[in-house]
């Protein structure tokens, strides 16, 4: 039974305005659909075709996002570059480079080009990005990517000179229509006016004079003294239809004619399908077709139960292949014999041998970090309709053009022939950077008629991630009489990311993820010697995770630190400001963290005071934690830090992404841990790959400090610096130095 | 056939008995605001209300529903609780992704209605079935205590 019949028959109720496509869905494909869809059902069908969403929308008539700019705007709408359209109607529409899952940016983003364009934050209409380096991609990252806390640090200047330039030609075209000097002219709230003879003019009234100027170069931008939005608590744009429901992920795509599948993918990595029996699954009502892939089985249903009941009535067999010996011990002795290699250099500062061996005393350690799966809320999802010539997409990614690439991979159509429908993203972290979910999704939907909405279960999830990779660090320092270090040696051992990700960036052995904050600490340490070796850990397949290297490397050096304080027996607080003097802003962040925690004022009996400090993203942070250790159970009771971000956009958001951020950070550094037996992922859902509950979460004080330095990233610096300040409170209250994570049982063992 | 009383509306769907409600909603009726998060009643994405009591619909079968009402976030906005809840989680502005706050809305409503005075042992209970990988607790924390004080 086809959905748009489905609907009709349970009662949706039909859009007021048959016309109008739905929200989610451009003009464009929801034409298409008509032809095709038509054609393919009969006319009829259209007719009885109804979108709850759209009815949604017209009930509350909240929602900010209006679709996702496929179609190049109408004659007559102003549209100066890329981002920006104002039709004659006066209505703004925002195409919005980087996408939003949960950061912020679909409002920080509008809140620069407002700034400069002048008009009202609360007037605009957003649309997702569709696929195009050229237009959309961010030299940062070296492509149309969302991640790596990167994107005001992108935005920041070619938002704000998109706004004021399209702000010039608007003011140039009423001068015009007047014939005034543009310099007496003043725009303000979509308007522009002529205040000398009292005149005004609408910006849907100048679109159309404004489309025929040519586009000045290099426009002046407001100085920051001047800014009316920038550096203001904004209100989130996306928040109204995230709390009524309105919201469209990619899980939320609706479509005529549309199926459910529901996939089982080889357990072990690596494997591929050998054979399957589908006789029971066939019997299932509202089984449509079982679809093979090289590695997983697809039901396709007329939803989303009768395919999960028709996957698990399957008996599959599988070729596991050599991935099936892969198992904890094999890749952690991998690593540690790795870690006896000479690596590529990523840092070497002074005579690090004879600094060794001049100084008075040595510490040494070995740090391990665990696989972790991204576990995002909205799970791995993708909706494809394949044709014989073209292939339709609707996700949620961070990668829109990598979209593309997967899908031009599978079907052989050209790349001018894969439309992309970006989505809201319900969690990202690293995990939509890649396209895996769209290369099987295709691969299922070219088996299928019809448009296929691919979903996978929790445990798929888990399962299937592309994990943060585990690493293995070996750190050692010599200290001087006063106990400052004076020799530093840091050998990583762990999985290139960047080697498959962006292999042009992996160069000489060397990945500069991985080494990141390692590399480039903020302590003035004279002689040092930091170096990477590359050890994959066999089929288990590796990717970024939120704060990414930083997030290992900060663990790991302020660990450390806190070791070589304890050894020197000085106050860790005192002796990482003892090593920040060639970096003030680092030693501000530590400095404004202590005195708003009350660092030094005493503790009851079983807690323990903990910091740590980063330089990473651009940006400058410190936390200080306070735990409780109770028989082995650790329960955070406090945070305090402090940021310097550079110019603030959003201070509401970067409250909020420092404290999302902590929070994250405390789930992985508390409980996280992906573990390999026989190729199998051991996790299966959040009973056993816990997540932060609202009921362990402590009060987080973020103190923003003041600085006229250029945006630095702010969605990663707080998972990144938890890990340490964390652990290093831990052993203030216990005495015991945890080097590895997670915490887990680790007290409790002891 | 089985009909359900959603929202103030009555649908009949052709849905087998074991058919979680999450389902139902989702792609029988297409109310896709109600999230899968879990399946196994662990995260709180999918929480909807049975007169006026929050369940989890990814494991809610069908044929358990019966005829109590099913209200879901597209409607909660029209209960005094939900309206409060709703317009607290704008001002303080608490989503970050979003995906999950269809369930923290639905389980701070169910408190409310309930307890239009929570403590902060009563909410940290009532919502502690629902997670949110972004970490907007804190802000849930102080939206739910907004929304009592405007009760």
């Amino acid at each position: 039974m086809s959905q748009g019949l489905l609907d009709a028959q349970n009662g949706a109720q039909p859009s007021n305005d048959d016309t109008q496509p739905a929200r989610g869905i451009s003009r464009r494909s929801f034409l298409k659909f008509g032809v095709t869809v038509g054609a393919a059902a009969g006319g009829g069908l259209l007719l009885g075709f109804s979108m709850p969403a759209s009815s949604q929308d017209q009930k509350t008539g909240r929602s900010v996002i209006g679709g996702d700019a496929n179609e190049a705007p109408q004659s007559g709408v102003f549209a100066p570059n890329a981002f920006i359209q104002i039709d004659t109607a006066g209505k703004v529409t925002l195409v919005i480079p980087k996408v939003e899952m949960g950061q912020g940016v679909y409002t920080s983003i509008p809140m620069l080009i407002a700034e400069e364009l002048e008009v009202p934050l609360d007037a605009v209409t957003l649309d997702h990005a569709p696929p195009n380096e050229k237009l959309f991609g961010d030299p940062l990252l070296g492509g149309q990517l969302t991640g790596g806390s990167t994107s005001i640090r992108f935005a920041w200047e070619p938002m704000r000179r998109a706004g004021a330039t399209a702000r010039v030609m608007l003011v140039n075209a009423a001068a015009r229509q007047w014939q005034v000097d543009p310099a007496s002219c003043h725009a303000q709230a979509g308007q522009v006016t002529h205040a000398a003879s009292n005149r005004s003019a609408s910006y849907g009234q100048l679109a159309q004079a404004a489309s025929a100027l040519p586009v000045p170069q290099n426009v002046p931008l407001k100085e920051p003294k001047d800014f009316r939005l920038i550096g203001t608590p904004a209100k989130r744009l996306d928040s109204p239809e995230k709390v009524d429901g309105t919201a469209l992920f990619g899980l939320d795509v609706r479509l005529p004619g549309m199926v459910y599948a529901a996939i089982a993918n080889c357990p072990v990595f690596g494997g591929t399908l050998a054979s399957v029996d589908d006789t029971h699954t066939k019997t299932i009502p509202g089984v449509r077709e079982i679809v093979k892939v090289d590695n997983a089985v697809a039901v396709i249903g007329d939803h989303t139960w009768a395919a999960r009941r028709g996957v698990q009535a399957l008996d599959i067999k599988w070729n596991e292949g050599a991935g099936a010996q892969v198992s904890m011990k094999t890749i952690v002795d991998d690593l540690a014999a790795a870690s006896q290699r000479n690596g590529a250099v990523a840092r070497k500062e002074g005579d690090v041998g004879r600094a060794f061996g001049e100084a008075k005393s040595r510490v040494d350690a070995v740090y391990q970090q665990p696989f972790l799966a991204h576990a995002t809320m909205e799970p791995l999802n993708c909706t494809v309709h394949v044709r014989a010539d073209a292939c339709e997409i609707w996700l949620g990614s961070q990668v829109p053009t990598r979209v593309v690439d997967a899908a031009v991979a599978v079907t052989g159509l050209p790349a001018d022939k894969i439309i992309v429908h970006n989505h809201l993203i319900g969690g990202g972290f690293g995990r939509r950077l890649e396209t895996d979910m769209v290369t099987q999704a295709v691969k299922v939907a070219k088996q299928v008629s019809m448009p296929v909405k691919v979903l996978w279960t929790r445990e798929e999830d888990i399962q299937h991630d592309m994990y943060r990779p585990y690493y293995y660090d070996t750190i050692s320092a010599g200290l001087d009489a006063n106990g400052k270090p004076v020799a530093w040696q840091h050998r990583i051992a762990g999985s290139s990311i960047m080697a498959r990700f962006a292999p042009p960036a992996f160069k000489k052995g060397l990945d500069p993820d991985a080494v990141e904050v390692a590399a480039d600490l903020p302590y003035d340490l004279p002689n040092q010697l930091v170096d990477y070796v590359r050890q994959e850990p066999h089929a288990v397949p590796t990717a970024f995770w939120r704060g990414v290297g930083p997030t290992r490397g900060t663990f790991v050096v302020e660990s450390f630190i806190d070791e070589l304080a304890a050894h020197a027996k000085i106050d860790p607080v005192q002796y990482r400001r003892s090593l920040l003097g060639k970096s003030p802003r680092a030693l501000n962040v530590l400095n404004t963290a202590a005195q708003a925690a009350n660092w030094g004022s005493a503790l009851p009996q079983g807690q323990g005071r903990g910091v740590s400090v980063m330089h990473a993203f651009g940006s400058f942070f410190s936390i200080v934690v306070d735990v409780a250790v109770d028989q082995g159970e650790v329960t955070v009771k406090r945070i305090t830090c402090a940021v310097d971000c550079g110019m603030v956009v959003n201070p509401n958001t970067i409250e909020a992404q420092v404290q999302g951020g902590i929070i994250f950070g405390i789930t992985a550094a508390l409980h996280s841990e992906i573990t390999i037996k026989d190729g199998r992922v051991e996790q299966n859902n959040f009973t056993d790959y816990r997540m932060l509950r609202i009921n362990e979460t402590p009060p987080i004080d973020v103190h923003i400090v003041k600085s006229g330095e250029a945006p630095g990233g702010i969605g990663e610096p707080g998972t990144a610096a938890l890990a340490p300040a964390l652990t290093n409170a831990i052993y203030a209250a216990t005495g015991k130095r945890l080097r590895q994570l997670p915490v887990g049982r680790q007290l409790q063992s002891a | 056939m089985t009909t359900f009383n959603i929202n103030g509306q009555t649908h009949t769907v052709d849905a087998p008995p074991d058919m979680p409600l999450l389902w139902i909603l989702r792609d029988l009726v297409g109310l896709t605001g109600t999230k899968f998060g879990c399946g196994i009643a662990q995260c709180g994405a999918c929480t909807v209300h049975l007169d006026g009591v929050a369940v989890r619909s990814c494991v809610f079968p069908a044929a358990a529903v019966g005829d109590r009402k099913v209200v879901t976030i597209e409607a909660v906005g029209g209960t005094p609780a939900g309206q409060k809840v709703q317009e607290a989680w704008r001002e303080l502005d608490v989503v970050q992704c979003g995906y999950c706050q269809s369930g923290q809305v639905m389980s701070a409503a169910s408190l409310l209605a309930r307890n239009p005075n929570p403590s902060d042992a009563d909410i940290d209970a009532a919502m502690a079935g629902n997670i949110c990988r972004c970490g907007t607790y804190n802000r849930i924390r102080a939206a739910i205590r907004h929304a009592a004080k405007g009760a």
